[in-house]
């Protein structure tokens, strides 16, 4: 409730820790790593999710979290520790969450997080891929007669999140139509979607995904609409903290390897029996040739491990955007054999 | 003799060597503390520095007093931000400290009813947390206000819709004869005061110093505009359509709802205590003091004005100091309902955006205190002035 003096506690005390924890905390040995080390000690993963964004990370009323960002933690935790349910949720507000990764408060940040190049550069963060591309849109009303963002005019008022690249995106987008317009930002999701229910803006922009899943929130669902244009490129994807890079392939490996596994047809059901696949490469990825587990100093069924208790990506959006309703529609986040520009690395 | 001087110096010693300790102490903390934070920082690839406040903000503020947009500085935004914070407290104290001393004097009132509204609003106010205030009067009040198509006219000047208060621009010709005009009025004021003084502490006449004052600030003024061609004409708000349903107002000054809700929250709430400093105060001034003062033929006026509140005033404005304090850094909880102070500016988008924590934060939290300081500093200084000077 009392929510930025929470948000203020949590800041002082994330830079309290990152005054006073150690000074080897983050430094990275050649072949050793300490988050790894760290995380098997512990016996879970620390991972850093949103407060609640349906199909990304969000908690049931008994405090199970799902999505395809908690998703991502559970590939860690099931390649790391051998148990996708070993993994600790830590609920961030978009301004907390790279200070809960900097200060190590976290090791694993899969909380719909725009890929930038300030944010990979400057602050001290790595991203180790991209699990959904997303763009920016906005919604209005459906009595509005806004068809288009060709229809805004002057003085429009848009309401979004705080702290985040919508907030740029919108500048850039409004000086380049030269249209003035106001903007009004809220640290919370919910808190947008009220005010823009009520009436106090026109429009609500925000990731498109974002805007899908904060429309079942609304009071009337079916009286707002999405309009057609993307206004960015949002590649969403988990962060590590640099500096630890053997910890950073884990994670980018876990990543891609659900991605892959679904380019090979591989899924949770039938994983363990592909063992015996005539196909090298599905032989690799369920960890009967090969020694890819060696070079993060993991063993060889960590693939296998990911794959059987998290699924593949398709499996994975399928279960928390598709059929919750969210975008039904695949989009670019499809596998580029099948139209999409989902291409990873090979594992092997 | 020597053993007492020896004792002395002992004592003395003995009582500085724990200070110096503590003192030693407490830096060598400082010291550890900001060195270890910079190896940290080191290791994980943060620099520190406060070379971003130069850099281009490219993002935009709902609501600001200097110009300011995206293609400003991270500077400029935060002296955005402090200017919010600044308007709305002193916003909020000037109606906390009007309500307060309204509903203080209104507790003591003979009259059942209002004796007992007073203290009913003071109950509930009090006791509600000020964050649901603002969330009420944001969220529950501002949805009951109309869309701005059917916003509540007052005269067909100003609107009151859910998109914020519209009222008329000023425009002003020769504004700066009519802003000297008006400081002349009030040094004016000040000499009539002097001299008013002066003749009631030599021959005891009393003159009538507020009437003469009124009519000084309402002449001196009304000269430029008749004379010396100082103008003033309005802007209106006018409705203006963005599409079939959408609608918003153009012209004028628009006062934004966020600004409303939380400086009614602020000063509702804070009003509260104040009423009841007021109330200590006036209940603190003994019943002999007020017999005494009619006795020797003042009214009830004049009982209330030159002998309760003087004497109140010295147990009033302590408390009421720490009020001002409180609902200065109160004023951060606008984050919650979007109004862009410093927390929401500079502590919440800049630092997201920056992702300088340590800076941002050590900056907000130095710019609160030295607010606070300055606030207690005025306070002290009327305290002061108030108390009783012996002659």
């Amino acid at each position: 409730m009392i929510k930025s003096i929470k948000n203020w506690i949590l800041i002082g005390f994330a830079s309290l820790l990152l005054v006073a924890c150690g000074q080897g905390g983050g430094g990275a040995g050649s072949k050793k790593s300490k988050t790894l080390e760290n995380t098997k000690k512990a016996g879970f993963v620390k991972c850093g999710v949103s407060q609640g964004l349906p199909g990304f990370s969000n908690a049931d009323a008994s405090g199970n979290w799902s999505g395809i960002d908690v998703d991502v933690c559970r590939a860690v935790a099931a390649a790391v520790l051998g148990d996708a349910d070993k993994v600790k949720y830590t609920p961030l507000s978009a301004k907390e969450r790279f200070t809960a990764l900097t200060s190590g408060e976290i090791d694993v940040l899969a909380r719909n997080t725009t890929w930038t190049l300030s944010r990979d550069a400057d602050i001290g963060l790595t991203f180790v891929g991209v699990n959904f591309y997303d763009g920016q849109g906005f919604m209005v009303r459906k009595n509005s007669g806004i068809n288009s963002v060709n229809d805004f005019k002057a003085g429009i008022s848009a309401c979004t999140n705080t702290g985040t690249t919508t907030e740029l995106n919108m500048r850039d987008f409004f000086n380049s139509k030269n249209i003035s317009y106001e903007p009004i930002a809220f640290e919370k999701a919910d808190e947008v979607v009220q005010a823009y229910d009520a009436g106090r803006c026109d429009t609500y922009t925000t990731d498109k995904s974002g805007l899908a899943a904060q429309r079942t929130k609304m009071s009337n669902p079916d009286e707002h609409k999405v309009l057609p244009e993307t206004i960015s490129k949002e590649p969403l994807g988990p962060v590590v903290r640099q500096g630890d890079a053997v910890w950073e392939d884990i994670v980018r490996w876990s990543l891609n390897t659900m991605i892959e596994a679904e380019e090979y047809g591989i899924n949770s059901s039938n994983a363990s029996s592909l063992k015996e696949s005539e196909n090298p490469q599905i032989k690799r990825l369920v960890g009967s040739e090969g020694e890819l587990g060696a070079a993060f100093g993991l063993d060889n069924e960590w693939s296998l491990r990911i794959i059987e208790q998290v699924g593949n990506y398709g499996e994975s959006y399928k279960k928390h955007i598709a059929d919750t309703g969210i975008l039904p529609n695949r989009g670019p986040n499809q596998l580029w054999t099948k139209g999409g520009i989902l291409y990873v690395p090979p594992a092997r | 003799m020597s053993l007492k001087k020896i004792n002395i110096e002992n004592n003395k010693i003995r009582d500085l060597i724990p200070q110096v300790l503590t003192i030693i102490v407490l830096i060598s903390v400082i010291i550890y503390f900001a060195t270890n934070a910079q190896i940290n920082m080191g290791n994980r690839g943060i620099s520190f520095g406060f070379g971003f406040l130069n850099q281009e903000a490219s993002f935009d503020i709902t609501f600001s007093m200097i110009e300011y947009d995206g293609s400003h500085s991270y500077g400029r935004a935060f002296l955005v931000g402090l200017l919010n914070t600044l308007l709305v407290s002193v916003i909020g104290i000037f109606f906390a400290t009007v309500v307060g001393v309204f509903v203080g004097i209104s507790r003591l009132s003979n009259n059942y009813l209002i004796a007992k509204v007073a203290e009913w609003y003071v109950e509930i106010f009090r006791n509600i947390p000020l964050i649901l205030q603002i969330f009420f009067w944001y969220f529950a009040a501002l949805r009951a206000l109309p869309l701005p198509e059917n916003g509540i006219s007052f005269n067909d000047i100003s609107f009151l819709t859910i998109k914020g208060l519209y009222v008329p621009k000023f425009i002003w010709t020769n504004f700066n004869i009519f802003l000297l005009s008006v400081i002349s009025a009030f040094i004016s004021i000040y000499f009539i005061n002097s001299y008013s003084t002066k003749q009631r502490e030599q021959f005891g006449k009393q003159l009538p110093t507020t009437t003469i004052s009124l009519i000084t600030l309402i002449l001196i003024p009304l000269i430029t505009f008749l004379f010396l061609g100082v103008s003033l004409s309005f802007e209106y708000p006018v409705l203006k359509q963005l599409s079939s349903t959408v609608y918003t107002f153009d012209g004028g000054v628009s006062i934004i709802p966020e600004l409303i809700a939380l400086a009614l929250a602020l000063s509702m709430y804070t009003a509260t205590f104040i009423a009841e400093n007021v109330r200590a105060g006036i209940l603190g001034v003994s019943k002999g003091q007020k017999e005494a003062a009619a006795s020797i033929g003042l009214n009830k006026n004049q009982i209330l004005k030159l002998v309760v509140m003087p004497q109140a005033l010295r147990i009033i404005i302590p408390p009421t100091t720490n009020q001002y304090l409180n609902l200065t850094k109160n004023s951060s909880l606008a984050a919650a309902i979007a109004y862009p102070d410093i927390v929401l500016v500079f502590a919440g988008t800049a630092l997201m955006q920056t992702g300088r924590a340590i800076e941002i934060i050590s900056i907000t939290m130095l710019t609160y205190l030295t607010l606070s300081i300055l606030i207690s500093m005025f306070m002290n200084w009327y305290n002061k002035k108030m108390a009783i000077k012996e002659k």
